[in-house]
């Protein structure tokens, strides 16, 4: 347990799920989407449809795919943030089968039309999980640093990109590897106790087989103590 | 290696090390995040900066999204001033900030939740009137506020501090059972006081729901955060005059987990019970929901 969970986190109000994890949310896809976001269309599920208005959900999500953090005060001015920034917009609410109360399916775009569809959900206390990265089930919370490789469905590729992890000397905390069909997309998700330097990430990027790779760095804390 | 299992396991470690209470927290900490004294400590006293600014940027001028919360803050403190209130002095202090800060958070104000952001209003209702009175230094109170963190995750850990888990007494009761621990320990009473005052601020607030109004953490979230600040204050006062708790603090602890647990789905953060269930409790989330789908 961390004592700060009981004095913290630092964030702009008023609910630690729909407000502080919701920016959370938005910052995770802004990573995962590697680059800025021109446009994004947001869907949110259960109470965060409910309740989002007034818990200042939706204004939560775009402030993260903005890059705010949870206790930015731009949070609140948001949708006027997004405009000056070139991000287009749009929420609408959804029903999903088999998901958390609290959860936002964010599909983002960048300038050259690449585009991802994460679905996340908040747990309380600004503690968030991915659930799903383009369809495909994956489940990390962004507290460790986290490797997210979309591979062929082929023999050598779980092992080829651990054992560049195991020449760097970074331990891999957890990991989860999903198949949409055989001989499909893989989806392997990787937590690691070290940073990945951006260039063993390009060169992971290159191993055969990979189709695409994102590297989500632990997100710094808004004060860790260290100036 | 530190813990922080149960108070009685803290105040062993007290007696094992020698170590205040504080200390023992302290010590948790830097193991826990693998974190020097210092970095502990900066932490934590830009925590406390951080609630210090929330309460300063307070103006009374915001309204929540919904406009149910907003102005009763700045409301309290001009009948205070005015010298009719029937508390004065400090008490009339703390109300005043338990509803600024609880308001502030409502209105998307930057804040420190404690232990959760619907309860972040009683900590520092409690703690920034003595301090403005230069009644305690810095340390003082950085080392009140490790006491407070120190019972927070001992209730984290044996019941709960989360609205839907528990209840409201989850988290008004957590925030005030903090408050009322980091009052003794600032006034300089013992670790049993400690325990005293936590245990009392519990059980006065036990079985306490989570009924909010169209889900915002607005009615009565921000007024509960009053009765949070005021029941810590009375609890402290009670313990360091000597009265003590008859049931002991780690079983009132356990009985509050049970509470919440069986606790009715309505009355945990759900808004299908309580006040959120009455008629105008409806209208507010009917017309929040049409606000949200337009």
């Amino acid at each position: 347990m961390d004592i700060f969970d009981m004095l913290g986190p630092i964030m702009v109000g008023p609910s630690s799920s729909h407000t502080a994890g919701a920016a959370r949310i938005g910052n995770m896809v802004r990573a995962l989407l590697g680059e800025e976001p021109v446009k994004a269309a947001i869907h949110l599920h259960g109470s965060f449809a409910e309740t989002g208005s007034g818990h200042g959900t939706d204004r939560a999500i775009l402030g993260g795919l903005l890059g705010f953090k949870p206790d930015d005060l731009r949070i609140p001015k948001a949708f006027d943030e997004a405009k000056s920034a070139g991000l287009s917009y749009e929420f609408d609410t959804v029903s999903l089968r088999d998901a958390h109360p609290n959860t936002a399916v964010v599909e983002v775009w960048n300038a050259s039309d690449r585009h991802i569809t994460v679905q996340a959900c908040s747990l309380g206390g600004g503690r968030i999980m991915v659930n799903k990265i383009d369809g495909i089930d994956v489940n990390f919370n962004g507290e460790y640093n986290t490797l997210i490789v979309r591979s062929q469905d082929e023999h050598g590729t779980v092992a080829a990109v651990t054992s560049i992890l195991n020449q760097m000397q970074i331990n891999v905390a957890n990991m989860s590897l999903c198949r949409h069909k055989r001989g499909g997309d893989t989806l392997m998700v990787i937590e690691t106790d070290q940073h990945i330097k951006g260039q063993y990430v390009a060169f992971m990027r290159d191993l055969p087989g990979v189709l695409s790779l994102t590297y989500y760095d632990k997100e710094e804390e808004v004060f860790d103590g260290n100036t | 290696m530190a813990t922080l299992d149960s108070i009685q396991d803290i105040l062993n470690q007290v007696e094992e090390t020698g170590k205040p209470f504080w200390e023992i927290v302290l010590d948790y900490d830097m193991e826990e995040r693998q974190v020097s004294r210092e970095q502990s400590i900066n932490k934590m006293l830009y925590t406390f900066k951080t609630m210090q600014e929330a309460a300063e940027s307070y103006t009374g001028t915001r309204k929540s999204v919904s406009g149910l919360v907003g102005g009763d803050g700045l409301k309290m403190r001009q009948y205070a001033q005015s010298g009719q209130a029937i508390t004065d002095g400090f008490i009339s202090e703390v109300i005043i900030e338990a509803l600024s800060m609880a308001e502030s958070n409502a209105c998307m104000c930057r804040i420190v939740a404690a232990p959760t952001a619907g309860a972040c209003g009683v900590m520092p209702a409690v703690l920034l009137p003595l301090y403005r009175r230069n009644d305690y230094s810095e340390q003082q109170i950085l080392e009140a506020l490790y006491v407070a963190c120190g019972i927070g995750a001992v209730i984290a850990t044996k019941a709960s501090i989360a609205g839907a888990t528990g209840g409201c007494q989850a988290e008004i009761g957590t925030a005030s059972a903090m408050a009322a621990g980091a009052l003794v320990n600032l006034r300089g009473g013992s670790n049993q006081q400690i325990g005293h005052a936590v245990a009392i601020a519990i059980k006065n607030l036990m079985g306490l729901v989570c009924d909010p109004v169209a889900g915002l953490v607005e009615v009565p979230c921000v007024k509960r955060n009053v009765i949070g600040a005021l029941n810590a204050v009375s609890a402290a006062d009670m313990a360091l005059a000597g009265i003590e708790s008859r049931i002991p603090v780690d079983e009132v602890i356990d009985a509050m987990g049970e509470v919440g647990r069986r606790m009715p789905v309505e009355f945990r953060e759900t808004a299908l019970g309580g006040l959120a269930a009455t008629p105008t409790g409806k209208a507010v989330k009917k017309r929040m929901f049409n606000q949200t789908n337009n």
